[in-house]
Parts: C-alpha cells; sequence; structure tokens
C-alpha cells in the first residue's frame, strides 16, 4: 500500500502540498487529474523517491519513499512525461534496468515491442516520441513492479496505440498491481480510471469511485439547461447538468464536465464526499 | 465496442449482452468471458464490468459457477425479453410518443410505416 500522511512539499518559493493525506490500495487503476501546476507529477516524484516531504511521510508498504532502499525501488517504475531518453537501444536498456526488478520478465519485454509495433533493437534517439514512448510502457510493463507510476502515459500515441495502451493496461493489470496514471487526456483513460483523485493547489479536492460519484452526483444530458444544477456545460445536442443526486439516480460520468463541478464548487464537493 | 456518452456503461455492458441473447448467439449454460477478459476486450476498468455482471446476475440472467465463471441462465432470454420490453415502454416510448403529438402524427399514420423496418 501507498500511504501519504500529512505531508507538506515545496519549492524554493512555492507551496505545492499543505498537509494532505491518500492512500492508494493494491489492485486499482487511479486517475489523477488536476489543473497545470497543481503537482500531480510532484507527488509521482515524492512517491517514487525523487523528491523528499517537508513535513509528514510518504510510505511505500511501510516504508519512507525518500530512504530510497533498493527493496522499495524495486517495487516502483515511473514514466515521467519529459523522460529523459535512455543511450543506445530498449533491449540495452532494459537489460539495464532488469538486474534492479526481481520479477523482470524478458518474454513479456519482447511480446509487448511486438504488439506495440516498436523495434526493440533500433537505437532510441532514432525514434519518434511516440515510439520512444511505447518502448518505455513495454519497459515499465514488463518490469513487473506492484507500483507503476504514468505520467501522461498517452501523450504522443497514434489514435489505434490508444486503444491497444487501455487494453495492455487492463491486461498487465491484477490484484496486486497499483497503477496510477495522471493525465490531461482524459478521454484515453475515462473507462480505464477507476478512482479519480482531483487534485488543487494545496490539497486533494476529491478521492472517489465512479460508484460513490454516481450515488452522489446525477450526470443528467438535456436538451435545455438546468438551472438547479451545481454546473451545466454545453456540449453537442444539448447540456449536461451535474446535480446533487439524493433520489440516487443512475447516470454516466463525463470526467471532463466532473472535473470542472469540482473546480466551481469546491467546498460543496468536498462537505458531499468526506460524510 | 463505441459507447454512448450518456448511458452508464456498465449498463451499455449489459445491453450488449442482452441482444446477443435475443439474437440467439448466447443460449442457456453458455460461459460468456471472465470479468478481465471482457476489461481487456473492451479496455475497461473491472469494477465497471464487475458492476455489469453483479446487475444481470441479480436479475437471474447469468449465473456464477465458483472458481469456473459466469454463464447464461436457463430462463435468460425470457427476462432479458420482459425487461427490455419495460424499457422501452418506460423510456423510449415516451419520447416517440411525445415527438408524435409534437408532429400531430396519430396511431393509424404509423401502421403504413410499420412493415418498413
Amino acid at each position: 500500500m501507498l500511504e501519504i500522511k500529512n505531508l507538506d512539499f515545496g519549492y524554493k518559493t512555492q507551496v505545492v502540498f499543505k498537509n494532505i493525506s491518500l492512500t492508494f490500495e493494491k489492485g486499482s487503476i487511479y486517475g489523477l487529474l488536476g489543473e497545470n501546476g497543481v503537482g500531480k507529477t510532484s507527488l509521482l516524484k515524492l512517491i517514487s523517491g525523487l523528491q523528499s516531504p517537508s513535513a509528514g511521510t510518504c510510505t511505500v508498504d511501510g516504508v519512507a519513499s525518500f530512504n530510497r532502499w533498493p527493496e522499495t525501488l524495486q517495487k516502483i517504475f515511473f514514466i515521467s512525461e519529459d523522460f529523459a531518453v535512455p543511450e543506445g537501444t530498449p533491449v540495452n536498456y532494459i537489460h539495464d534496468l532488469g538486474r534492479f526488478y526481481p520479477n523482470y520478465d524478458e518474454k513479456l519485454f519482447f511480446e509487448l515491442c511486438t504488439e506495440m509495433e516498436v523495434d526493440p533493437e533500433r537505437k532510441y534517439g532514432e525514434m519518434s516520441f511516440g515510439q520512444q514512448k511505447k518502448c518505455l510502457i513495454a519497459t515499465a510493463l514488463s518490469l513487473n513492479t506492484d507500483y507503476l507510476l504514468l505520467d501522461e502515459p498517452t501523450n504522443g500515441l497514434d489514435i489505434p496505440s490508444k486503444t491497444l495502451f487501455r487494453q495492455i493496461i487492463m491486461k498487465h493489470s491484477n490484484e496486486e498491481r497499483t497503477i496510477i496514471i495522471s493525465t490531461h487526456q482524459v478521454k484515453d483513460v475515462e473507462n480505464l480510471i477507476d478512482p479519480i483523485i482531483i487534485l488543487d493547489r494545496d490539497e486533494v479536492l476529491l478521492k472517489a469511485s465512479f460508484r460513490e460519484i454516481t450515488e452522489k452526483l446525477y450526470f443528467n444530458y438535456t436538451t435545455v439547461k438546468d438551472d438547479e444544477a451545481l454546473y451545466s456545460e454545453i456540449m453537442p445536442g444539448g447540456f449536461v447538468n451535474i446535480c446533487r443526486n439524493p433520489e440516487g439516480l443512475d447516470s454516466q460520468v463525463n470526467i471532463e464536465a466532473l472535473f470542472n463541478t469540482v473546480m466551481h464548487n469546491k467546498q460543496t464537493i468536498k462537505d458531499l464526499f468526506n460524510k | 465496442m463505441e459507447f454512448n456518452a450518456h448511458k452508464p456503461i456498465y449498463l451499455q455492458i449489459c445491453s450488449q449482452l442482452y441482444e446477443q441473447i435475443l439474437r440467439g448467439e448466447l443460449k442457456a449454460d453458455d460461459r460468456i468471458l471472465s470479468v478481465r477478459d471482457l476489461g481487456i476486450e473492451l479496455g475497461v476498468n473491472p469494477n465497471t464490468i464487475m458492476r455489469s455482471y453483479e446487475t444481470m446476475q441479480n436479475a437471474g440472467i447469468i449465473y456464477n459457477k465458483r472458481g469456473i465463471g459466469y454463464f447464461i441462465s436457463e430462463n435468460a432470454k425470457d427476462i432479458v425479453l420482459s425487461q427490455m420490453k419495460e424499457e422501452f415502454m418506460n423510456n423510449e416510448l415516451p419520447e416517440v410518443v411525445r415527438k408524435m403529438k409534437l408532429l400531430g402524427i396519430g396511431i393509424d399514420d404509423l401502421k403504413q410505416y410499420f412493415s418498413l423496418f
């Protein structure tokens, strides 16, 4: 389990998190959402031991990740959005990395490369951004870590690869694995992620499963705007109105509209979900 | 599978199976995909698939053999048929009737079209 407790974090001139607490359970695929600069990447860096909290704790299976113990680091893999392009070929890179990860599965690495149609023998430097990304996704999954952190994983992927990405992630998720996907491209992952976490400046605004979200909020798709709604958004063919849901009506979550609802009703949402 | 943006995904997954049952592609005691395999095929979170399967199990449309998987129930077709009829009467028909009234179309006017579709 990943546990963040009363954590403060900031850079020299800027507070990023103030007393946040969050836990990530095994077996789930979390979606991490937030506006630019709210600290999504910082959170992933804290979890993977690349940054140290200024107060509070961030632990992986009970051990502070910033200790950077090999036993901890071998359980985590993080693909950052602005990754440094590795030297040499994906095969060179995975051979170097694989030694540090006890559950590394070489066969899986080559299978994934084939499935994503990338050549693992070609130099990283000669590949397009999308191809580099696919190789890194193959690398990340074949290292078989318990914790997989993906920052904007679908950026740069072509259209067929996005579908493939969802299928591959589903195929390699399991009861023991925690996957965290940070993204702005919610359409790419909307049916993949559950629960959803929305970060705001300094704090966590929402952490809820789809089931909890639809129990508390009703997404009403109408041709006429509902003035009673917490938030309404125009969309092709009408409006999506996000309302409280005292009657427990069933509806389909629209993540972008949910995000905007949360941003416009921070306190209301916090009260509604923290009951 | 292309999802409709307005209807809960877990119900859309149910509907897809219901159509296969009505068309006779899935018969009593046929095994359906596991939660995991359907999740992989659709690229959908297992929580969502699980919710579909729970819904269908509670309605008696599928049954679970522990450790083996999910199967189509003996009377699945009857249940699906009555459930979908009810859904049509409650959800789709009102919209059709509303439009007919708006356009001034009577029931008799429909008869000539009925055989067309």
